[in-house]
């Protein structure tokens, strides 16, 4: 059938053009090298003095990233930011998400929409908020030193933990959604059961729900974990000196340093790293929401 | 069964967590105070100023055009890529399909950013297309918020009863018959709800935008953020709350949208 070629097709072609291809395309450039000129890269296919074509491939990009303690670290750090703020985010997004399966029927869509609507308002305003709230005359300090619990302000802007708290507060929404769902649907007799076997609460919450919700845990999880390795705008406005992350060195080597290659190197990395956690997440969401 | 305090505190804890700061940019808008923190009584006199600086009200008009243009090719993507995980079964190539349509949803939008626009200069020096611009951010955007309205038109698809389709066909429609009297009447919320999370989405991007943007198009996001790096000042407190208002008041009908069950 012509029709339904074309259907699939249309869309098709825009991604594999749009975002497909681009991938193969910072390849490419993380294997050439920077020269002053527009495009500053140099061609990845050249003519040689003698007129005949040569190939100038750089693989030397991938040994000086792992040659640069600062490259590895900013790797490393980013991984921990990321791990830290999905298991954060779990810890305290899942009684949020618990209480809200939990709710009468007719108050589960709102309160999902209250948890939902901040993720989709507005990330950079609602991470530029807290500057205000965690800066050394903000609002927290000024709070803390009113109520006498500090008399010094604390300096949480411009750290690890500003860092921390905007991570956790701009992703917490993607974990809560994955909970829900998987709570949403557990058959509440089990627990009735449990505790009509002489099972307390806690038990009965170790050994059926926390193992029913499993796939909730891994999905959201990976929903956080994801895009938080590449974060760049976080760590820019929220962080310090001391924090490296990836997303930030690549945007200094690109914008700053305008070394496209190695800024594509680092993406190519980048997207190495992201290779396993993707596939999991594909994996995760084919076998979990879809199949009931 | 009881569950106690617990989880009632914690979910409204929560919620002050994440609305807490949305709310303090809102009440510091109205602040007198040049100082941003310091309450200095009320005043609306830096929404007066938002409205005389030029930069801004460009920058706004700039973005507004882009959300609006994007959503709009993203609708019109996102409802194919949906239409066809939804409904047209295996095909040759649909996983990787699945992949090019949901990875957006995740991928880092450095990673997006970058690949986009080293393909747009490639693309450039080849054929002389496109300049690097409007033309670009609005293919950018179009190809990250696409992958939104196609999970939105799938979940309502899936949700759907396939047997008015087979009914229509039954009943001798073509297939282009029963898409455009059945199908997309079925869609109808989830169009709605898909194109005000792409506008959404596209009027806050900085960091795609900030790659494949071009000299002399500066975007909202891409002005707030050269303001913030500057210092504080109560003139973004009032535009934020303007955006968090469009956005907000977007968003809600979205939401609303998407959760109406199909009748009948």
């Amino acid at each position: 059938m012509p029709g339904r070629a074309l259907v699939i097709a249309a869309p098709y072609l825009w991604l594999a053009l749009f975002f497909l291809v681009p991938f193969f395309v910072v390849l490419k450039i993380s294997l050439s090298t920077a020269v002053v000129a527009i495009p500053p890269y140099e061609p990845l296919i050249g003519t040689a003095d003698d007129g005949s074509w040569q190939l100038n491939l750089h693989p030397e990009n991938y040994s000086y990233l792992f040659s640069d303690l600062q490259y590895v670290l900013a790797y490393l750090g980013s991984v921990r930011n990321a791990a830290v703020t999905a298991l954060v985010c779990l810890l305290i997004g899942y009684p949020m998400a618990y209480c809200i399966a939990r709710a009468s029927p007719q108050w589960r869509p709102a309160l999902l929409m209250l948890v939902v609507m901040p993720f989709w308002t507005s990330f950079l305003i609602r991470v530029y908020a807290w500057i205000g709230i965690l800066k050394q005359n903000g609002l927290l300090n000024n709070f803390l030193i009113w109520l006498g619990i500090i008399h010094e302000p604390l300096a949480i802007m411009n750290t690890q933990t500003s860092v921390y708290i905007g991570m956790i507060y701009a992703y917490l929404p993607f974990m809560i959604l994955p909970l829900y769902s998987t709570l949403e649907k557990m058959d509440i007799s089990l627990l009735e059961a449990a505790s009509d076997l002489g099972a307390r609460p806690i038990r009965a919450f170790l050994t059926i729900t926390l193992p029913l919700s499993l796939p909730g845990i891994i999905a959201g999880s990976l929903l956080v974990f994801i895009p938080a390795v590449g974060e760049f705008i976080i760590p820019t406005l929220l962080g310090g000196p001391d924090t490296l992350m990836i997303g930030t060195v690549l945007w200094n080597e690109f914008f700053q340093n305008r070394d496209w290659p190695v800024a594509s190197t680092v993406a190519v990395a980048l997207i190495v790293l992201l290779v396993v956690p993707m596939m999991l997440l594909q994996r995760a969401q084919a076998e979990g929401p879809e199949k009931s | 069964m009881k569950t106690g305090w617990f989880l009632p505190i914690s979910l409204a804890l929560g919620l002050v967590f994440l609305y807490g700061p949305i709310v303090s940019v809102i009440v510091y808008s109205f602040n007198e105070s040049t100082l941003v923190t310091v309450w200095g009584g009320f005043s609306t006199k830096w929404y007066a100023a938002l409205f005389q600086d030029e930069a801004i009200l460009n920058a706004a008009e700039l973005s507004l055009i882009i959300a609006v243009s994007s959503a709009t090719g993203a609708l019109i993507i996102g409802t194919l890529s949906g239409y066809v995980l939804a409904r047209f079964g295996r095909f040759f190539g649909r996983t990787l399909f699945a992949g090019m349509v949901l990875a957006p949803l995740v991928m880092p939008e450095i990673i997006m950013g970058i690949s986009m626009l080293l393909l747009f200069v490639g693309l450039q020096d080849a054929i002389g297309w496109p300049a690097r611009g409007l033309e670009t951010i609005i293919i950018a955007h179009i190809t990250f918020t696409t992958a939104f309205v196609a999970v939105v038109v799938q979940s309502r698809l899936v949700d759907s009863d396939l047997s008015i389709e087979e009914a229509a066909m039954d009943l001798g429609a073509r297939p282009v018959q029963v898409f455009f009297l059945i199908t997309l009447p079925l869609m109808a919320p989830a169009l709605i709800a898909g194109w005000l999370l792409a506008f959404s989405l596209s009027l806050d991007d900085l960091v795609t935008t900030s790659f494949v943007s071009g000299p002399g198009s500066t975007t909202l996001p891409q002005l707030i953020f050269s303001k913030v790096k500057l210092g504080l000042n109560p003139e973004i407190n009032a535009l934020a709350t303007v955006v968090i208002t469009i956005v907000s008041i977007a968003t809600f009908v979205a939401a609303v949208y998407q959760s109406r069950r199909r009748p009948g």
